[in-house]
């Protein structure tokens, strides 16, 4: 393998923007304001909104942990694992202007033991597996403030 | 409310790791079910079946699958899909033909060959698709139970102790069952070295997943009335929807609703109410509870949800032993998931053949005294809730 810098492409095309620091992107409705995450088009799902009308909107790039877990055996297909598998943190977390909570790996290196529900945690992008095509990166929460 | 109809027979194929197809125990379990009524196969009218999705075409038409196999009588057809809730919607179709008049017996069947390991989505590049894009993610069933489990420690104090407590439960109920796959008294000890799946839930605080069959014959008031006296019936059968906003981080999905606009609600504590709603009952006079317990700690949910204590109790009722038989509400007497482990289109189906030999009298040494109405409760992927009141 080359030590050139790896393409880094979006594991998931459009749930997300690249640049630095990184959002998810979502989208709100134009007549009663909710937000979607994966963006939506076509219909609002709230049940007194008609609209088919959407913004395209960056979501909060911090928010408060829900709760958390891990993933200590190998998950299936279509999750690509590295070999040897390597168990990795999954947080939920409370984002407070779209009022939704959003799932997500916890950033490689977080220890469980140091999480508090509650506490306030960022978005930031880091590889989920890679293959000839380059790096394909992800969303993923660590602890605020801490140093990338 | 709802009228009522008649439970003239359950039956089942044991749960386990078979591997044979699915068809077969299907009709183990009906035949079962047809014995234990009274009822011959050509005599019934309406086949309903709970269709499973890993076992190809034949099991995405499930009621026409077994009616094939039982042998075409010409009875009407149909086959539910909603997951772990195809059960209560396969049953409840049931009842609707009878109450509407169109047929005066039916037979409802569920049944499921499951692969080893984690349930995994549908094969191929569909990012289209949350359950394929949270496996993606690496995000299986268990981080959804987790992640709930370790709320109940932050919110409520539940400790790993409690969640194992849970599993020791229904692994002393299940031993007496000859239906459960899982008949081994655990002890606290073989819960906590087991292997750690999703923290804190431990390899046994989680179902696995099995073949089994579950089957029940459904009848009109009148029509059994000539069969048997003091037939069980169901009062009700919720198959409600969750209530946008929905605040429940809920399989397959990546987020939530979002609450801008609209009051949150929580669906798991609307399958019940719904159920006790059309029953015209209420939690204060159950008798017992089967619940669906994925993992040890969602029975606590569970507990909260079905209105047998308020939130934040449920810790407290299992300490007081009151959910284990003997006590005030024996909860999941049959062994629950934890012995079972999880027969997707059979499980609903399942839950109520328990209530049904309850409060019939006939679950020997799991037999909860004096038994005279029980609720199921469960929840299908994308949305599908399900509970069944039975009543003697």
């Amino acid at each position: 393998m080359a030590a050139a810098a790896r393409t880094r492409v979006a594991a998931l095309e459009g749930w997300f923007t690249l640049e630095d620091p990184p959002h998810l992107l979502g989208s709100r409705c134009r007549v009663c304001g909710t937000y979607y995450f994966p963006r939506l088009s076509g219909f609002c799902r709230n049940p007194d909104c008609e609209s088919a009308e959407f913004e395209a909107v960056p979501l909060s790039r911090t928010g408060r942990l829900w709760s958390y877990t891990n993933a200590c055996y190998r998950p299936p297909a279509p999750y690509v694992s590295a070999e040897p598998f390597v168990p990795f943190g999954i947080a939920a977390v409370e984002l407070a202007e779209e009022r939704l909570i959003v799932l997500g790996q916890l950033a490689s290196g977080v220890e469980l033991g140091r999480l508090r529900i509650g506490m306030p945690v960022e978005l930031i992008l880091e590889s989920l597996y890679s293959d000839a095509q380059g790096e394909h990166v992800v969303w993923k929460w660590r602890p605020l403030g801490e140093p990338a | 409310m709802t009228g009522e109809v008649a439970v003239l027979g359950v039956g089942m194929h044991p749960w386990g790791k078979w591997g044979r197809n699915f068809v077969e125990y299907g009709v183990h379990a009906a035949r079962a079910a047809l014995k234990d009524a009274g009822v011959a196969w050509r005599e019934v009218q309406f086949i309903s079946g709970a269709a499973t999705m890993r076992c190809g075409y034949p099991g995405y038409v499930a009621g026409a699958t077994f009616a094939q196999a039982l042998g075409w009588q010409g009875a009407q057809v149909n086959t539910s899909y909603a997951a772990c809730a195809s059960g209560s919607q396969a049953l409840a179709a049931a009842r609707a033909q009878i109450l509407a008049g169109g047929c005066d017996v039916a037979l409802v069947v569920g049944a499921d060959t499951t692969p080893k390991g984690f349930l995994a989505p549908m094969a191929g590049h569909r990012p289209e698709d949350p359950d394929w894009v949270r496996f993606h993610l690496g995000i299986t069933n268990p981080t959804y139970f987790a992640l709930y489990a370790r709320r109940r420690m932050a919110l409520y104090g539940a400790t790993v102790e409690d969640f194992t407590a849970v599993k020791l439960k229904n692994a002393e109920h299940g031993a007496a069952n000859p239906n459960a796959r899982y008949r081994k008294r655990f002890t606290r000890e073989e819960v906590l070295d087991s292997a750690m799946v999703a923290d804190p839930l431990h390899l046994l605080h989680v179902c696995a997943t099995s073949d089994g069959a579950a089957a029940i014959v459904l009848a009109s008031p009148q029509y059994a009335r000539r069969r048997t006296a003091g037939a069980v019936r169901i009062a009700a059968i919720s198959t409600v929807t969750p209530r946008f906003a929905s605040n429940e981080v809920e399989m397959p999905d990546i987020a939530t609703d979002s609450a801008v606009a609209a009051t949150p609600h929580s669906f798991r504590a609307s399958i019940a109410a719904h159920a006790y709603e059309e029953a015209g009952v209420g939690p204060e006079e159950l008798s017992l509870a089967e619940v669906y317990d994925l993992a040890a700690s969602l029975e606590l949910d569970w507990y909260e949800h079905i209105g047998l204590c308020r939130p934040g109790e449920a810790e407290a009722l299992l300490r007081s032993g009151a959910t284990r038989i003997g006590g005030r509400i024996p909860v999941n007497t049959s062994g629950g998931l934890a012995c079972f482990g999880e027969a997707v289109p059979a499980q609903a189906l399942a839950q109520v053949c328990e209530l049904v030999w309850q409060l019939r009298g006939q679950a020997g040494e799991r037999q909860v005294p004096n038994a005279r109405l029980g609720i199921s409760a469960n929840q299908g992927l994308f949305g599908h809730g399900s509970a069944v009141i039975v009543k003697a």
